[in-house]
């Protein structure tokens, strides 16, 4: 397989073990040009202690270090009970910090704020607002009048594809709609960032792939920073500029990886050497060996399981 | 039953029977064919228009076909004689209803001395009037002036009513209904406002009749306070309950986009309860025609109780039942009419579930 694939492929792909941080160099100009942006998130030192109910500490997150830049695609990810929620909130506003410093834009954060989009895990269109008021929602919030809101509610719109169900209601709309719904209300308040916490993963495989392909499209299309958290890891290869790995218990820093998959993307890569180098490296973090899993990983060749059948059943 | 496949006994066939140990037989484990278990509770199939609107009538014709059983089937119940005819008995008169017994007591002892028999058929207490007669009561007492001078007519005194409940209904709810989502909302205000209220709850609002006249006088203030007391203190809970059950994540999506305090309140939290505020409302005016009955009682006695105390003093006990249903109808119909309403205000509650 080493010395035959390579020769016969049609695009010169290779199919060598490839580290995942060997970049081609279009991928390591892209990077340059990334750092040399200015700061959009900076976060140091981050920590949050959960005081549990019977007076025992939970150290959720530990000495969190990450700068991100203007227009870069951050994913995060890790296995569950890393805090990368937490994490999430934490920039958002919406939980306090026990520890450390974040700022966005150089303004430190205290707090929710309008710099700070948010689009969360569950559906969260107000009901009873049609869906253009939903996206207007924000603006109205911040000063703008009713009008003007809807006016720029209605390119928003526009924007995610959705115009022609300016006026239905959140109940009307598909899953992936709402999503898309609850992108445009958060990006209509021009934010510096738009921090997403699992948004697609309560949709269907193929509605999760197509909403994939809109965010990367809304993202090149829009000067916007975007932390998205994840527990899907191909959804991180395919979407970020770079991937921060959080371990558990305390969540900190596994690593940071620097996607060495070129832009702009789609589907087809995730056959590319670069693709399945980066999502071996996350396997190999995140599910390390046979630690911490439900049952010994290797189940071939054991009587693991006691054979549960009655006479005459239908059993290997 | 499954029955038993005959074992094939090749080599081959019997080194894997040793593996497989038969299992004791469990109950359920072998599906038995052509008998399923239908379950009446759990998963619930909705009811066809027809079989619901058919149980909705059987719901009401049973309690009336038990009533009109009781009222017409001379051998059911019918503990007394209403007396036609006194025939010598000295201190009877007809129209008059005795027990059976002291009936054919009289009639044996009349048999005995010979004179007239008294006559008389079944009947039930004076307290249970028949359908048929609770049904002229109705009408009559709707649509015909009352054939006493002192008494008032039913319409009259219903609308007496109506006004005392839509008052003390509607002070109460001014209050209640924003001070409950203020509690719903802010936990420092639920903390210094539910104790004590939890506390006054428990006095019971007719307790504070007789303070009430002696603040209020003794026409209608009074009585809309009693509803208000007994109204207003429920409400506050009941809202701030409702409140609290605010799906969080709208109030973070709303903090997020830059909502806070009075504006997150007017624009995203009671918009999201509303609702369920507006259930709540329906509930607690069922609860305000309760403390009617009480109200009406303390200073001087009106509205749809005066009727009622009255037509009862009289013994017209077709007239109370025509009155008790008045109520029960006038209750029903405003509820199923806010209900109708709300589909309409909160089309997106009910996508909702």
């Amino acid at each position: 397989m080493r010395d035959g694939t390579s020769a016969s492929a049609p695009i010169p792909l290779t199919s060598e073990p490839c580290d995942y941080r060997t970049q081609c160099e279009p991928v390591r100009a892209r990077f340059d040009r990334l750092k040399s942006r200015d700061v959009a998130l900076r976060v140091e030192g981050l920590g949050k202690v959960f005081r549990n109910a019977d007076g025992a500490e939970t150290v959720a997150l530990r000495g969190i270090d990450l700068v991100t830049h203007r227009r870069e695609f951050l994913c995060v990810v890790g296995p569950s009970g890393c805090g990368k929620s937490t994490f999430v909130r934490i920039l958002a506003g919406l939980e306090t910090k026990s520890s450390g410093s974040v700022s966005v834009g150089g303004v430190p954060v205290s707090g929710p704020g309008a710099d700070r989009g948010m689009v969360f895990q569950g559906y969260t269109l107000f009901p009873w607002l049609t869906v253009k008021r939903n996206v207007a929602f924000g603006l109205e919030e911040n000063g703008e009048s009713r009008h003007v809101a809807e006016r720029e509610a209605a390119q928003w719109l526009a924007l995610i594809g959705l115009e022609r169900f300016a006026d239905a209601y959140p109940h009307q709309l598909s899953g992936g709609m709402k999503q898309r719904v609850a992108i445009a209300r958060a990006l209509a308040m021009r934010p510096r960032i738009l921090l997403m916490d699992e948004p697609f993963s309560a949709l269907d495989t193929q509605s999760r792939a197509r909403m994939q392909a809109y965010l990367i499209e809304i993202w090149r299309k829009i000067d916007i920073t975007i932390v998205f958290i994840t527990h899907d890891l191909d959804e991180a290869v395919a979407l970020a500029d770079r991937i921060l790995v959080l371990k558990a218990h305390p969540g900190e820093v596994e690593e940071l990886i620097e996607v060495p998959v070129p832009r702009p993307r789609h589907p087809g890569q995730s056959l590319m050497p670069e693709f399945r180098a980066t999502r071996a490296r996350l396997d190999a973090l995140i599910h390390p060996s046979d630690a911490e899993a439900d049952g010994p990983a290797n189940l071939g060749g054991l009587d693991m399981v006691t054979r549960m059948a009655s006479v005459g059943d239908e059993v290997e | 039953m499954r029955t038993p496949l005959p074992q094939p006994h090749s080599e081959r066939d019997a080194v894997p029977a040793v593996a497989v140990a038969p299992l004791p037989p469990v109950a359920g484990a072998a599906p038995v064919a052509g008998r399923v278990r239908l379950s009446w509770v759990g998963a619930p199939r909705p009811l066809t228009r027809r079989r619901r609107v058919a149980l909705t009538l059987l719901s009401f014709l049973l309690p009336l076909g038990l009533w009109a059983a009781v009222s017409y089937l001379p051998f059911l119940w019918h503990p007394l004689v209403e007396v036609t005819d006194p025939g010598d008995v000295a201190w009877m008169e007809a129209g008059m209803r005795v027990p059976r017994a002291a009936f054919s007591e009289e009639v044996a002892a009349a048999r005995g001395a010979g004179t007239a028999l008294p006559e008389g058929r079944p009947a039930n207490p004076v307290y249970l009037p028949a359908p048929h007669e609770v049904a002229v009561a109705f009408w009559t007492s709707l649509t015909a002036p009352p054939p006493q001078r002192d008494t008032i007519w039913l319409p009259a005194s219903l609308w007496h009513s109506i006004q005392i409940i839509f008052w003390g209904f509607t002070l109460s709810s001014l209050v209640g209904v924003p001070l409950g989502v203020l509690c719903g909302a802010q936990p420092t205000i639920a903390r210094l406002t539910e104790p004590v209220i939890e506390f006054v709850r428990y006095l019971p609002a007719p307790a504070f009749g007789a303070l009430m006249v002696a603040i209020l006088g003794i026409y209608d203030g009074p009585k809309i306070a009693i509803i208000v007391i007994g109204t207003f203190f429920q409400q506050v809970l009941v809202i701030a309950n409702t409140t609290r059950r605010v799906d969080p994540l709208l109030i973070e999506a709303a903090l997020t986009m830059g909502s806070r305090n009075l504006r997150l309140i007017r624009r995203v939290i009671v918009p999201a309860v509303l609702p369920q505020i507006y259930r709540d409302q329906r509930i607690l005016l069922g609860w305000a025609w309760t403390y009617l009955i009480v109200a009406e009682l303390i200073g001087t006695s009106s509205g749809i109780t005066f009727f009622i105390t009255q037509q009862a003093r009289y013994q017209h006990f077709d007239n109370v039942y025509a009155a008790i249903l008045v109520i029960g109808l006038i209750g029903i119909a405003t509820d199923i009419a806010l209900a109708l309403i709300g589909r309409r205000l909160f089309p997106y509650a009910r996508a909702q579930g």
